[in-house]
């Protein structure tokens, strides 16, 4: 491991530890731009709906610009050296989410469905408990280290949430997908929350175990092959991912925690066989669920043949949805530069246009070029996420930075790719944009973890005579 | 731990390209086939989210629009409505919400929506000064008084019928009615009475077939009608060289290679007659000879100039009469007479009148004049074609006073106009297993100014299961309503 990392590390410029500036006037400045961009998106929305300037304009103006403030605030106080960033993007989206949302709210074909067309003001609430959360995490968490003593109870946390769903009277089967649960009126995801706490027990685990899992292995065929007893971990990883196919019929889910933990064992090993492994039983896995669980099946046929799927929905035969292909005609019919904001037909898709499907309304309304932007924007977040991770000095706090990162780059992938039709189509949101108090809070809670991490990372080090090598080969053990 | 977190971003990297690319595959290069696909709801909410364009007759709109309902959820903006729908329908088709479009709302939905490229400058200067867009229009070439005379006179007569009519010197196209007809105005929405009103119009709750556009899609025997070809073909192919020339016509006339005779209807003067005989008295055995010593494929040939065994596009497509290949002489005798495989739209009939009355040049017909962008300017105009030239000008000629003398002397009686030339020829088409049911009753003809202008060229065929055998004749039942759409345009015109 040493001799490796040294040269990398060496490498790093981003690093830079001592006299960083801490760039809070940067992101003070970005926020003012995350901030008018929905802003004015929303008057776009109202101007082309309703011909004025909505009515709430400026009530929403100052409500996500006050909550931006807070949060920027919340890090010149308690985090100053942090990621100037991560807290414009995750606000540009998470404003341009509510500005959608509130279009979609608009559309009569979508007021018919239960509670949509009363969704933004839900979202603005949702957005500002996230951002309570991420000042919380902030305040709270004044070293990300402090986490490594929860790994294994962090564990039975994230194995509880996953569990969740499938309690008889609390879980819910929202079209085939019981990954919902329902308390108090509130439909919640715990998965989505499961996500963080499932990274914060690898990040745990893994650190204490990768010099095993790394260094005894056998060598066969130019792989390292790892012993049978340090197979175990992956093992039941796995096998909870296949329970949550079969269980919760979530392919997106169970892809998004397999991957998650394949990268963090990688990054933990640096061991390619690992990679190898976990395609290989990714790919055994899902190809073994797929053959016996009818919703999987279905799932994949209509990703094969969705106009095939919207006639037989048409016909009105049980448990096919019109909804993939709407969603390819709602991105064909934006074309290059789109609807306009307001003008599309998106609400064709009805049920989770503005969840699952929100992206669709994007693509009209914004065209290509304003899903390129998106999508940079989130490529932007999950490239801050690695940069963070790159600069820990830390391996709990790489490999954390890593696991949430990549996590949340696994999940846009999976939510992207199933509305583009590029892969087969999954219960799980696009964060920050969609609908969905679970999704909004939870990736607030992430934002909050990586910019503590980030800060710690960039912050000037206490001793400068340290050489951040030998810090780098030390392991830490929670005492 | 850095190399493989770099190798990490660069994996997170290509899951990002991945979506770029295939965003740029859905949105750029799939993009015009997902949204001009027809199941996509948008092209039918475009198709209604403006006033649409009219159909033009006569300088005034056949059509009209109207703001649909905008109760519940009906996310189409305007309705189609027509003015005298039935009478318009062959030439107008529908254009319905919720069962689509046909026709000449089907075939220009570009220019009435208002989204063809033709329109592009227009429409962006509208969306720089904020107009609201509209749609363009379409002016037909019809005749608002020929087409009533024709529908009208369907409708008195009652039975199944369909009438066209041609202006021989361009082809445009004057009058086009079917009967029974429809009112595309009844189901133009997407409400329940819309839904019962196109049921109810479907060929399995109606045996009229209402909705068929017999003038164009409808092929039937055009029995003695064809008798013009037949002659044409006798004159071109240099078989006979005047009208008056005595043919070579045995009676009884026994079918070469049979021993079927072939009959006339009643007793005429058939045997070594005439051609101008021969047709105003319609004999059978003349022209199934003339048809049998030509052979197939000289008669193929000239049925196939007149436009035979060809679609036409006018550009509302009509299905393609037919006149068929490898027959013997005796079903080449048969075809020559309309019957056996022999089938012709009224359309077809038209243009074969159109062309004799040309002086031989058959014009490719059309039944849309120009199309005019919303601000009424041109933006296409139709320019008359020759489509072919089935007779020499001299045989035409002569052709036509054998077909002036059927109107004045023969079975034509009924279609004399005063002061007017005017030619024509029965038809009665035998049809059903050994001619079982009621045969068609056909008449094609001409008329024009002796000076030669404002000429017309009219098909009519009438299938009338209510009246007797007996009364069915070209001259009796089609001919009246032939006589009454010439006249239409010769006074109409100015």
């Amino acid at each position: 491991m040493s001799s490796t990392t040294n040269t990398s590390t060496n490498q790093t410029s981003t690093i830079g530890s001592i006299g960083t500036p801490s760039r809070r006037n940067t992101e003070l400045a970005l926020l003012v731009f995350a901030v008018a961009i929905p802003v004015f998106a929303y008057a776009n929305v109202g101007l082309a709906i309703n011909d004025k300037v909505p009515a709430g304009l400026l009530s929403y103006g100052l409500g996500l610009g006050l909550l931006a403030g807070v949060a920027h605030l919340a890090v010149r106080k308690f985090a100053p050296y942090a990621d100037p960033l991560l807290l414009p993007l995750a606000t540009l989206l998470n404003g341009l989410g509510l500005v959608v949302i509130w279009r979609l709210d608009q559309s009569k074909l979508l007021q018919t469905i239960k509670q949509a067309g009363t969704a933004a003001p839900r979202q603005l609430l949702y957005t500002a408990m996230g951002i309570a959360l991420f000042i919380v995490v902030l305040i709270f968490l004044k070293d990300h280290r402090v986490l490594q003593r929860y790994t294994y109870i962090s564990m039975v946390g994230a194995l509880f949430l996953l569990l969740l769903p499938l309690v008889p009277g609390l879980g819910q089967n929202i079209y085939g997908a019981k990954i919902w649960i329902s308390v108090a009126g509130f439909s919640i995801q715990p998965g989505e929350f499961a996500k963080i706490v499932l990274a914060i027990f690898f990040a745990g685990y893994l650190m204490v175990k990768r010099d095993a899992l790394a260094l005894a292995s056998r060598r066969f065929m130019g792989l390292y092959l790892p012993r049978g007893r340090d197979l175990g971990p992956i093992l039941v990883v796995w096998f909870m991912s296949i329970l949550i196919l079969v269980f919760e019929t979530d392919l997106g889910t169970s892809l998004l925690f397999f991957g998650m933990f394949v990268i963090m064992l990688y990054v933990a090993t640096e061991r390619t066989s690992w990679i190898v492994f976990g395609l290989l039983m990714a790919a055994a896995g899902a190809v073994g669920v797929a053959s016996f669980e009818p919703h999987v099946q279905q799932r994949v046929q209509a990703w094969l043949s969705p106009m095939n799927e919207y006639k037989l929905s048409q016909k009105g035969v049980v448990g096919h949805s019109e909804q993939a292909m709407q969603a390819l005609w709602a991105f064909g019919s934006g074309g290059t530069l789109g609807t306009g904001l307001g003008q599309g037909h998106s609400d064709l898709i009805r049920f989770a246009a503005n969840s699952d499907f929100i992206l669709a309304t994007f693509g009209e309304e914004l065209g290509l070029a304003g899903i390129m932007a998106f999508l940079l924007l989130y490529g932007l977040i999950v490239e801050r996420g690695v940069r963070t991770a790159l600069a820990a000095r830390d391996p709990f706090g790489k490999l954390l930075a890593i696991g949430l990162s990549g996590a949340f780059a696994l999940q846009v992938f999976v939510v992207a790719g199933g509305v583009m039709g590029l892969i087969p189509l999954t219960g799980m949101t696009m964060p920050f944009v969609a609908y969905g108090g679970s999704s909004v809070i939870a990736n607030w809670a992430l934002i909050g973890i990586l910019i503590r991490i980030s800060d710690t990372a960039r912050r000037p080090a206490p001793a400068p005579a340290a050489n951040p090598d030998a810090e780098m080969t030390q392991v830490v053990r929670p005492s | 731990m850095n190399k493989p977190l770099r190798r990490i971003a660069i994996f997170c990297g290509l899951l990002v390209l991945t979506l770029l690319l295939r965003d740029n595959w859905l949105q750029y290069v799939k993009a015009d086939s997902l949204r001009e696909d027809t199941a996509n709801r948008r092209v039918t909410i475009a198709r209604y989210s403006t006033p649409r364009g009219d159909i033009i007759v006569d300088g005034s709109p056949i059509t009209g629009s109207t703001a649909s309902s905008s109760s519940g959820l009906n996310d189409l903006k305007y309705k189609r409505t027509y003015k005298n729908g039935p009478m318009w329908a062959p030439v107008t088709g529908f254009a319905s919400q919720a069962f689509g479009a046909t026709q000449l709302e089907n075939l220009e939905d570009g220019i009435l929506t208002g989204n063809d490229d033709r329109l592009f400058f227009r429409n962006t200067l509208d969306m720089i000064t904020g107009k609201q867009k509209s749609g363009g229009n379409v002016v037909t070439t019809l005749n608002a008084a020929a087409q009533k005379a024709a529908y009208n006179g369907l409708k008195t007569q009652g039975g199944k019928g369909a009438v066209v009519a041609l202006d021989p010197s361009t082809g445009k196209i004057l009058a086009l009615a079917s009967y029974p007809s429809y009112d595309p105005s009844a189901f133009a929405g997407t409400s329940d009475t819309d839904a019962t009103a196109w049921k109810k119009l479907q060929k399995t709750y109606n045996p009229n077939d209402p909705m068929l556009n017999r003038a164009l899609r409808e092929t039937y025997p055009p029995g003695s009608t064809f008798k013009v070809v037949t002659a044409s073909a006798a004159l071109e192919n240099g078989l006979y060289n005047s009208a008056d020339q005595a043919t070579n016509s045995p009676l009884p006339y026994v079918m070469p290679g049979t021993t079927t005779e072939l009959k006339n209807e009643g007793n005429i003067p058939c045997k070594n007659a005439t051609m101008r005989i021969a047709l105003q008295f319609s004999c059978n055995t003349v022209f199934g000879k003339i048809g049998a010593d030509l052979g197939n494929d000289k008669m193929l040939a000239e049925a196939k100039k007149f436009g035979f065994d060809a679609q036409q596009f006018t550009p509302v497509r009509s299905s393609a009469s037919v006149f068929s290949d490898n027959m013997n002489q005796s079903q080449t005798a048969l075809s020559s007479i309309g019957q056996y495989n022999t089938a012709a739209t009224p359309l077809q009939m038209a243009m074969v009148a159109s062309a004799v009355a040309n002086d031989g040049k058959l014009m490719k017909p059309y039944m849309i004049d120009k199309l005019q962008s919303p601000g009424l300017d041109t933006i296409s105009q139709t320019d008359p074609q020759e489509l072919s030239q089935p007779l020499t000008s001299s045989n035409a000629q002569i052709l036509q006073s054998m077909m002036e003398t059927v109107v004045k002397d023969g079975t034509g009686k009924n279609a004399q106009i005063n002061g007017v030339t005017v030619g024509g020829k029965t038809g009665t088409a035998q049809h059903g297993v050994e001619n079982s049911e009621n045969p068609y009753a056909w008449f094609i003809s001409y008329a024009k100014l002796p000076d030669g202008s404002k000429p017309v060229a009219v098909a009519v065929v009438i299938e009338d299961d209510q009246a007797n055998r007996d009364d069915i004749s070209g001259g009796g039942l089609a001919a009246p309503i032939a006589k009454s759409v010439m006249e239409a345009v010769i006074n109409s015109k100015k």
